[in-house]
This record gives structure tokens, C-alpha cells and sequence, in this order.
């Protein structure tokens, strides 16, 4: 392996989730093979791949989004630490799974609440009622997701009338509030002007100290921006997966460097 | 010369098509004015024949008298009387209706499978197909004598067992359009509120309720707007007796039932007692305007743009 001297020895860094053997079916049709990842403790791993690669059906395995529709089937599991528990496993209750990861949407989906609500929803839903602790927790989400000083004289208002950018901040701010253990992140700019897309990328980037993150992105340069890995996927597979800068610059596969050059996809 | 008569030609057929335009924009125009003139012509007609009462009978009568006797030696013109029947009925058939037929529409959009949803929606479209004259003799003959037993001493005309039984016949209404409402909540906002650890009872009454609200709110307009309206149901089963009472175990008139009892009746054409019914009618007019004109604007108050 070409790493230099700086990065550490992947077999030394604590291992937050990680996927094996996992294959996924939406009725007959296999959406996922056989993939084996690590999910590193407090990075950033990006997923990135052609359209119909696969990447969006592997992050919503993690929140057993799938489990909410008709026909769809796991298989294999994927492990989440320190408890080693199998998020996958039929006894294992999807709702429990998401109290425990949060999920950020490719368009801003804020609810038609106040910027207050929409933030303490998940700690409702979790059943705090205190109005004092549910006003810290929000407060400091909202800071956590950069967007307090923005919204702090107006947080009664409805959230639809804040911008894109500030919107998806918001939806941040609601998945982080509840502590998640892991933030998955679906295409979160792809609605988004290059401005919001940025301030959104610094916040990825400045919460990977706070929590792990797995995000799906179509745009290479904003994985090589925001990741410390990156897996590649085609037609289901996972082809690589490595250091960022490693599977940027000195990819071991060809279909790889073929993807990230632009020949293909 | 050839591309000259060719532009001409294609000029001419520009034209040709220009009015087969017009025509249809006409045609379709003739078509939506139909139902406008009828509206207003409605309205001309509500309006212009209780001037004639009204020139009789003073409008502070009218709102304030405590009896309806327009048929008596000793006339009086009371509307409160047959108001106070109306709002009755139309209350126990709303307490019932917006309370099941939203919990049902809930269902049909959130927990039934697609399967369940096929066959319990035409059967629902099925009970707002029965004539309400049906549902009347239903109400008279079923429900007020099932009722007798828990509540002796029920009159066999009563407000409550109508009332049921048109909260019953709105139910329908309420769902079909509540649904429909539902389901244009994206599939994102459910799944936001899912990926959130929510189970399907939070997020059908935390988000998809409050996103459909200006179509609930709509739909609970219409089944105002049916209730207040109500004829067949009230006139079979609540009685026609003009009766100032907010209790449903009596027997009173609605406005509507009393409309029905007149205009069926052999009063001669332009005797006050005959014009009373259009005073009756403007009075439920601007009932139902008022409440048209209350969910319009909740629509427009809480109009979602997703």
C-alpha cells in the first residue's frame, strides 16, 4: 500500500459499523452483492458510483429504510459497535436501529412545523418532555449544524420559510439532536445551489469529530472534499474502498481510475 | 412563385386553425358560464324573492323572533327555530363524521396494504352513492329504535337518531377527500419523520396530518356544507315540528326539512307564508357561503408547498 507515513495502519483504528456479506433484494431483483466495508469511527466515508450503482439502496440498509416497503429482503448483516449488535437481524426492531442513526435526505424535507418542532421531533418521538432540556438539545443541535445564529430570534417561525442551504442545516440539526451513532447522509447537495452546498460540506467536515458519518455522493470532488475513505460501487458491487486520496490518486482498479477520470459513468 | 404560394398556403391553414381555436375556446367558455349563470341566477332568485318577505316581515323578527308559526292565524317568523334544529343535527352529524371519517382516511393512507385500500374504497363510494332518502327511513326505522332502548322515552322523530345517521352518510366525503389529501404528502416527509425513529401512528398524526391540513381542512368544509344542507335524513326521521331546542332527543324542523314541508304543501304561489321559504333558503345560503368562505381562506392559510 502506497500510504504515506501520516495515516495510520487501518487495522489499528476503531471500527464503528461494518457490513458483511451483505446482499439486498427488492423482490427478486439483487440490489447488493456480497459487499464487505468498515465504517471508521469518527471519519467521513464517502460512497460514490454511477447512477443504479447501488450506493443509495447500501446507506438505507443501515436505518432499515427498506423494511418500510413491501418485498424487500437482507441478507448477510451489518454490524454496529461497540455492542456488536446486527442491525439487520429480523429480531432486531427497525425503530430501535433509527433511534440510533439518523439519516439526512437528498432534499431538505423539514416538516410543517416550527424551526423548533422540527428539531425537537426526534427527542419527542424518543418521549422527553422536559421544555428545559428539549431547549438545550436544540439549541445546541442547531448549533452543532452551524445554523443558531440564524434562526435564534425565530425559532416559532415555519421551517418552509427558511432557504435550501438553511433547510438542509435544519435537517441536520434534527438528525443530530437525538446523538445519533451514525449520520448517514443521501446525495444531501444535490438540491442545493454551490454556495449552500459548501457551508454544508464544512459542516460534514467539522462534525466528523462529534459523530461517524457514511455519505452517498454523485459528486466526486465533494467526496475528495469531505471524506477520509471513499468505496467505489458498480451494479451492486463494491470495486474499492481505501483512503480517500488513495482511491483518487493511486487506484489499485482499473474500472476505478476509469470512473474518476471521467472516461466512464 | 412556388415558395410564394407555398408561405400563402400556410398562411391561409394558420388562420383556419386560429379559428377552430377560438371556437373551441368558446365552446369550452359557454360550458363554464352555464354553471355560473346558475349559481347566480340562484342567488338572484334567493335574494330578489326574500326582499318580497323581508318587505313584510322586518329582519329583526326574522333573527330574533323565538317562534316559527308562519302558518298560523297568529304568524311569527323565527328562523332561530329552524336554525336551532339544523345546527343541531348537523353537530352530532359532524361530532361523528370528522372524528371516523378522518381516523379512516388515516387508515386507508397509512397502515391499510394496497390490497385492503382497493376494497374498502368503493365500498365507501358505494355509501355516498345510497339515496339519502334511504338513509332517512334508515334513521327512523333502525337507528331511533335502537336507540329507544338505551335512551327511554326517545320520540320516534328525533334530532340524534338523523344526526347519526347522516354523520354516517358524510363519513364518505370526509374520507375520500382526507385521503386523497394524505397521499399527496411526499413520500420524503414520511420517511424524514420514519428515518427519525418514528413508528407509523407518530407519523401519520405528527406529519402527514398537519402537511394534508388544508385539504382536511377542506374536506371538513364540504362535510359542513352537506350536513347544513341535509334534507331527505332530517325530514323522514327528526320530524317537522318547528321546535327552538339544542337537545338532540327531541323532535324539531331544519331549515331544510321545513323547505321540503312548504314547497311540497298547497300554499298558493306568492302568499307570505310561500315566501318564507326563501327567506329559510337565503338563510342556509349564507350559512354555507360562510363556511365556503372559512375554508377557503384555511386553505389558504395552510397551504403546504412541499
Amino acid at each position: 500500500m502506497n500510504a504515506p507515513e501520516a495515516k495510520p495502519d487501518l487495522d489499528s483504528l476503531p471500527i464503528k459499523a461494518e457490513a458483511k456479506q451483505l446482499n439486498f433484494y427488492y423482490g427478486a431483483k439483487q440490489a447488493l452483492k456480497q459487499i464487505d466495508l468498515p465504517i471508521y469511527d469518527n471519519k467521513v466515508t464517502a460512497l460514490i458510483g454511477p447512477s443504479g450503482c447501488g450506493k443509495s439502496t447500501f446507506l438505507r440498509c443501515f436505518n432499515r429504510m427498506h423494511d418500510l416497503y413491501p418485498g424487500n429482503r437482507y441478507e448477510g448483516e451489518i454490524r454496529l459497535y461497540p455492542d456488536d449488535v446486527n442491525l439487520l437481524a429480523s429480531a432486531v426492531d427497525p425503530i430501535e436501529v433509527r433511534m440510533r442513526l439518523s439519516m439526512v435526505f437528498q432534499k431538505p424535507n423539514p416538516f410543517p412545523k416550527s424551526i423548533f418542532e422540527n428539531v425537537a421531533y426526534g427527542l419527542r418521538v424518543r418521549g422527553l418532555k422536559n421544555r428545559t432540556e428539549l431547549e438545550d438539545r436544540v439549541e445546541q443541535a442547531l448549533r452543532d449544524a452551524a445554523l443558531f445564529g440564524e434562526v435564534q430570534d425565530r425559532l416559532q417561525d415555519l421551517a418552509s420559510n427558511l432557504s435550501g442551504g438553511q433547510q438542509q442545516r435544519l435537517c441536520i440539526a434534527r438528525a443530530l439532536a437525538s446523538e445519533p451513532e451514525l449520520l448517514l447522509f443521501d446525495e444531501p447537495t444535490s438540491a442545493l445551489d454551490p454556495i449552500a452546498t459548501g457551508s454544508i460540506e464544512e459542516l460534514i467536515h467539522a462534525l466528523r469529530d462529534k459523530v461517524t458519518i457514511l455519505i452517498v455522493t454523485h459528486n466526486m470532488q465533494q467526496a475528495a472534499r469531505v471524506s477520509d475513505f471513499t468505496a467505489y460501487m458498480y451494479l451492486g458491487e463494491l470495486i474499492e474502498f481505501g483512503w480517500t486520496d488513495d482511491v483518487f490518486f493511486r487506484p489499485k482498479q482499473k474500472q476505478t481510475e476509469d470512473y474518476i477520470t471521467g472516461r466512464f459513468g | 412563385m412556388s415558395t410564394h404560394s407555398q408561405i400563402a398556403g400556410r398562411l391561409a391553414h394558420r388562420r383556419s386553425r386560429q379559428r377552430k381555436e377560438k371556437l373551441i375556446e368558446l365552446t369550452l367558455l359557454s360550458a363554464a358560464l352555464v354553471a355560473i349563470a346558475t349559481t347566480l341566477g340562484i342567488v338572484f332568485i334567493l335574494f330578489s324573492e326574500s326582499l318580497v318577505f323581508f318587505r313584510q316581515v322586518p329582519i329583526w323578527d326574522f333573527l330574533t323572533d323565538t317562534q316559527w308559526t308562519p302558518l298560523f292565524s297568529d304568524a311569527h317568523f323565527g328562523i332561530s327555530v329552524l336554525l336551532s334544529g339544523t345546527l343541531t343535527s348537523s353537530a352530532i352529524a359532524l361530532a361523528i363524521a370528522i372524528p371516523m371519517g378522518t381516523v379512516l382516511a388515516v387508515y386507508l393512507s397509512e397502515f391499510a396494504s394496497p390490497r385492503t385500500r382497493e376494497i374498502a374504497k368503493p365500498v365507501l363510494e358505494l355509501l355516498a352513492g345510497i339515496p339519502t332518502i334511504v338513509f332517512g327511513y334508515f334513521a327512523l326505522f333502525f337507528v331511533t329504535p335502537l336507540l329507544q332502548k338505551i335512551i327511554p322515552g326517545l320520540p320516534g322523530f328525533n334530532l340524534l337518531g338523523a344526526g347519526i345517521v347522516m354523520g354516517v352518510m358524510i363519513v364518505p366525503y370526509i374520507s375520500s377527500i382526507s385521503e386523497d389529501a394524505m397521499r399527496a404528502v411526499p413520500v420524503l416527509l414520511r420517511e424524514g419523520s420514519y428515518a427519525l425513529g418514528a413508528t407509523r401512528l407518530q407519523t401519520a398524526f405528527k406529519v402527514v396530518v398537519p402537511a394534508a391540513f388544508s385539504g382536511l381542512a377542506a374536506a371538513y368544509i364540504l362535510g359542513i356544507s352537506r350536513a347544513v344542507g341535509e334534507t331527505m335524513i332530517v325530514a323522514v326521521a327528526a320530524g317537522m315540528q318547528p321546535n327552538l331546542t339544542f337537545n338532540p332527543t327531541e323532535s324539531a324542523a331544519t331549515v331544510t326539512a321545513y323547505i321540503v314541508q312548504v314547497a311540497k304543501g298547497d300554499l298558493p304561489h306568492g302568499s307570505l307564508g310561500y315566501q318564507t321559504i326563501f327567506a329559510a333558503g337565503l338563510a342556509l345560503f349564507l350559512i354555507t357561503l360562510l363556511f365556503n368562505l372559512a375554508g377557503y381562506w384555511l386553505r389558504r392559510r395552510y397551504r403546504e408547498t412541499y
